[in-house]
């Protein structure tokens, strides 16, 4: 960087950042409760409607690691960046189908995590502990890929001569985000996604109508991406290659069907109000893949700019060249607030995963309710200190490559999950080794690649090994449960109820 | 079964030969981006009628 310090963009920052902090404290007062109680600290007491969950989902997906990396990748790839698009516009149709049956069977045994719901299930201690263990590890990646999305943010801003100036604020606004997230729970991400949410948009649709006019229009941007690219040469280009389409889709369909398994999407689902709450969502979030699209374009607008840096720096680098400085602020505290609510949600997501799944079956059989909350919001500092650690003193890439596996690693849940929430026909010693094989395959087949996400079948091309991953978990999931039911194994019992998973009175509103 | 609907946006966005070209452009955009992003609004609305559909 340059040195220079940006201090109209720091000063609107800090106001930002100021007013978010209020709001983050002042949010456990917010409809209510007693928050020693886990249901009322770490999902909000389920009360969220359709707009409260509309703000808090779409701030929790969308996070400022997404606002950094995506345009990055466009930018450094082209066309293939954008499998982020169709990834969150088939997400949604899913979550339709699906999530609704979960917030049903959660509501009516008051499930916290999906660890819960596969314990009720399939009466399985190991297979809930080993969904918990998997929400948990690639949940860590992620909360410190969004100190990454903040990191990138203040280093532009700049800091003239003061070394690690970065990590100090880094750990200042950790430390002020552990702290409110610790006394308010899931309401002060909730509340603080109204923000933030609102902030982005504004950002968005400044920078799609700004930044064009000054580059000549879109059909300018475009060519001169597509001039950059063959020049270049490679697998780039703003259309995609003849080997890109398969890695382009699977890696598009993967991605959908992890979203939702994370415990930060989770958490966010079963805090709605209502099963239609959740349905309604799903035909409104889109409107954020639309904002997704446009931030995506970014990457050619700042080819297009002849931004002077590379990486993840480039949408920093375009806003400070294309907007006024206190504008450049006001984005700048746009994205940090991005980091902040996701990173806020992840660390309540693991919490809850940590106090229901591991904490309360193999430490302490007899908690209260008092006791559950205080577990779970010592977790959650701890998980976010974990994260922070893994920023400061360890290499970028390592972060990276985590949160690559992790994506790989969240989908082999699904089985469990989402099969367990139309069928009973799986068996849980099945299930566990599908689980078992995917996590190792999947692992294996990217650190061949060096971890990459991709790769390459005979005769197919280009595959998302997450999804290669889950082929085989599935199969042997099959193989067991069918071997077993020959030999007339016995089965364990099964908490729930076919009418569980239905829409009733209390969950239409 | 009005649910099938809810099938067609993976079709629409996971087939890249549908939409993997230049042309005809929008606005400057091309086909390819155009495209994807008018599934946005799309898949919410096939959604949307399913979600009608159920409640009658």
């Amino acid at each position: 960087m340059s040195g220079a310090v940006h201090w109209t963009a720091w000063a609107v920052f800090a106001v930002f950042f100021a007013l978010v902090t209020v709001v983050g404290f002042a949010a456990a007062r917010w409809r209510r409760a007693d928050l020693t109680n886990l249901h009322e600290w770490g999902l909000g007491g389920r009360r969220f409607g359709t707009w409260v969950t509309w703000f808090l989902l779409g701030g929790d997906l969308y996070t400022a690691y997404t606002v950094i990396a995506v345009p990055a990748l466009v930018y450094a790839v082209g066309a293939y960046g954008f499998f982020a698009l169709p990834y969150t516009i088939i997400a949604y149709p899913f979550v339709f189908m699906v999530m609704p049956r979960l917030w049903n069977v959660c509501r009516r045994h008051e499930y916290l995590t999906i660890s819960d719901f596969v314990e009720g299930r399939y009466a399985s201690h190991w297979l809930a502990l080993a969904i918990a263990l998997t929400g948990v590890l690639a949940t860590m990646p992620y909360i410190a890929l969004q100190l990454v999305g903040m990191q990138v943010v203040f280093e532009a801003m700049g800091f003239g001569a003061l070394r690690q100036g970065a990590e100090i604020a880094l750990v200042f606004a950790f430390a002020v985000l552990a702290l409110y997230t610790y006394t308010s729970g899931l309401r002060a991400p909730a509340l603080i996604a109204f923000v933030k949410d609102a902030m982005i948009y504004i950002f968005v649709l400044a920078a799609i109508i700004v930044i064009p006019a000054q580059l000549g229009g879109y059909g300018a941007i475009f060519a001169a991406a597509e001039k950059s690219f063959a020049a270049q040469g490679g697998a780039r280009g703003i259309l995609l290659h003849a080997g890109q389409a398969m890695p382009f889709a699977t890696l598009a369909l993967g991605s959908a069907f992890a979203l939702f398994l994370y415990p930060h999407a989770v958490t966010g689902t079963l805090a709605a109000s209502s099963s239609n709450t959740i349905r309604r969502n799903a035909i409104l979030l889109p409107i954020y893949s639309v904002a997704l699209g446009l931030i995506a374009l970014m990457g050619y607008m700042a080819i297009a700019a002849h931004v002077p840096v590379k990486g993840t720096a480039v949408v920093p680098a375009l806003i400070l060249q294309s907007f006024p400085q206190w504008f450049a602020g006001f984005c700048f505290a746009a994205i940090a607030l991005g980091a902040l609510v996701p990173a806020a949600i992840m660390s309540i997501g693991a919490a809850n995963l940590v106090t229901r799944n591991i904490w309360r079956p193999y430490v302490n059989r007899n908690m209260s309710p008092a006791q559950e909350s205080s577990v779970a919001r010592n977790t959650s500092l701890a998980v976010k200190f974990g994260a922070l650690i893994f920023v400061v003193f360890l290499p970028l890439e390592f972060a990276i490559n985590l949160q690559l596996l992790g994506g790989i690693w969240m989908l082999q849940v699904f089985p469990a999950v989402i099969f367990g929430l139309f069928t009973r026909w799986f068996r849980a010693n099945g299930l566990l080794a599908g689980w078992a094989l995917g996590m190792a395959l999947g692992t294996t087949l990217s650190w061949t690649q060096g971890v990459k996400p991709i790769y390459s079948l005979p005769g197919i091309g280009g595959v998302y090994i997450g999804l290669i991953a889950l082929v085989a978990n599935i199969a042997l999931a099959v193989l067991i449960t069918w071997v077993a039911n020959l030999r007339g194994a016995a089965r364990a019992g099964d908490a729930t109820m076919a009418v569980d998973y239905e829409d009733c009175e209390m969950s239409r509103s | 079964m009005r649910r099938l609907l809810l099938l067609i946006p993976f079709v629409g966005t996971l087939l890249v030969p549908l939409y993997n070209f230049d042309k005809p452009a929008l606005w400057g955009f091309p086909f390819f981006y155009w495209y994807l992003l008018a599934w946005v609004p799309l898949a919410s609305l096939l959604t949307w009628v399913v979600y009608r559909s159920r409640s009658r």
